[in-house]
């Protein structure tokens, strides 16, 4: 017997899915839909990312502590599809970008995103397993073992993306001492504060599950990102409702829900 | 080229889990469980390669900088002495135990006050890096905040009018947060999907 809850999820599910799918047919047939809002971060970090391509410096994209088995793992899931759009918009820079990650998982899928993104891009001779390194596997050893990534790389741009604790404040502060560009997005509610004070540009809430779509990954990302916003207007809607409904009981006394 | 075979396994495994969320139904709930296990089992030998991968690095480090990098051998040095001491001991042996908690949690809280102080700097700093009236705002509601939270303030919830001010004070971070993590919950709802439409696939094949 499914429950109500169990209802509203697969609903959830089921009209999120269509409008992705249909959003991404309608892209590739060339129907072109209203633009994104601008997010300013995400352009500074285009420009930080050809400015460092230019310069021969190093990308950081840093994904985090998530277990691929957790709840919270979807922020390291859009910091793998960060990484392997960074990989293939940095693949003619001297440097290739290097990922740290706080999990072991993480660690394996991050070297493999970046090894499928060299062979797609016939630059196979690029790729270093050592490009792909996990940091630590607590919290803080993680922080300590990214930093001196950051220090001695020759990084000029580091993409913090992921699940993080008020930890990864050393990790910017390393970032800023280096005069490197940083760009964070957590989905834990202390690492957003801290990111706020401490990065160079911080994108907060679901904006963290907007950047594959914003980095131009592939129509399927801008559409998810519609069915993000659809969603999200759905859910006012409903917690509208809801408050009215609970005005009209308090009001008249009669119970509707 | 991505092998298609490597992404139907992954869709449907995928879906059987989710359908095992769903539809409460006994085959699909033991077979939920069966995958969830396999995904234990995987997920610490990965952690195994990731360690392993962790050495392998910071000794090749250490050739190539020439003893130059004092970090990679006391990390190389500590990682051979904490597993031998493991592999003597049991990870659950007290002695074992002890002596690691009394390396970490010292080593960790050093951390912990150096963030102490690199936060104070970051909030200092955070008018002039961003500019609006958003800093202002966050900077007032973290020291608004810290002083309630505090207790210091000598305002009961039974003073008449600022006690229930201060109630309603209490309870805007919580509509914040829930705010927030509506957000995120919709992102990994679409992000979730990409990888059940095999749009997203974190793997190679």
């Amino acid at each position: 017997m499914m429950t109500f809850e169990s209802l509203a999820g697969l609903a959830i599910i089921l009209v999120s899915t269509a409008v992705m799918v249909i959003g991404a047919l309608l892209a590739r047939r060339g129907k072109r839909s209203a633009p994104f809002r601008p997010i300013p971060a995400l352009a500074r970090l285009r420009q930080a990312m050809g400015l460092g391509v230019e310069e021969g410096k190093r990308l950081h994209i840093t994904l985090g502590k998530a277990s691929i088995l957790d709840a919270n793992n979807a922020s390291a899931l859009v910091g793998l599809s960060t990484l392997e759009r960074v990989a293939q918009m940095s693949m003619i820079s001297d440097r290739p970008p290097i990922a740290t990650s706080g999990d072991g998982a993480l660690a394996l899928l991050s070297q493999d995103a970046l090894r499928a993104t060299y062979q797609r891009g016939n630059a196979a001779e690029q790729y270093d397993p050592d490009l792909g390194r996990l940091a630590g596997t607590t919290a803080f050893s993680y922080t300590a073992g990214a930093m001196p990534v950051v220090h001695d790389e020759q990084v000029m741009v580091n993409v913090i993306v992921g699940n993080f604790g008020p930890e990864v404040a050393l990790l910017t502060e390393a970032s800023e001492q280096n005069n490197a560009f940083s760009l964070a997005a957590s989905d834990s509610l202390p690492a957003q504060a801290v990111l706020y004070a401490t990065a160079d540009e911080a994108l907060i809430g679901e904006e963290l599950f907007a950047i594959p779509a914003y980095l131009n990954a592939s129509p399927i990302h801008q559409s998810s990102l519609r069915a993000q916003d659809l969603l999200r207007w759905l859910l006012v809607l409903a917690m509208i409702v809801g408050m009215l409904v609970k005005l009209i009981e308090l009001f008249t006394g009669a119970t509707i829900l | 080229m991505r092998s298609p075979l490597a992404a139907a396994i992954a869709i449907a495994l995928g879906l059987i889990v989710l359908a095992g969320y769903f539809f409460p139904l006994p085959i699909l709930l033991n077979v939920r469980t069966l995958l969830l296990g396999w995904g234990v089992t995987l997920l610490g030998i990965a952690t195994l390669v990731g360690i392993a991968n962790l050495v392998v690095v910071h000794w090749r480090k250490m050739r190539r900088n020439g003893g130059k990098d004092l970090y990679s051998p006391v990390l190389i040095l500590a990682f051979l002495l904490t597993f031998a001491a493991g592999v003597w001991f049991t990870p659950a042996h007290p002695q074992y135990q002890r002596i690691v908690t009394a390396i970490q949690v010292p080593v960790e809280t050093s951390l912990l006050a150096l963030l102490a102080v690199t936060l104070a700097f970051a909030s200092l700093r955070l008018v002039q890096r961003r500019k609006g009236w958003m800093p202002v705002v966050f900077l007032v509601s973290a020291v608004l905040f810290l002083l309630l939270a505090s207790g210091m303030l000598p305002v009961s919830t039974n003073t008449p009018v600022l006690g229930d001010l201060f109630a309603f004070l209490n309870r805007l971070p919580l509509a914040g947060a829930r705010g927030i993590l509506l957000g995120v919950a919709l992102g990994s709802i679409t992000t979730g999907l990409r990888i059940l439409l095999g749009a997203d696939r974190p793997y190679s094949g």
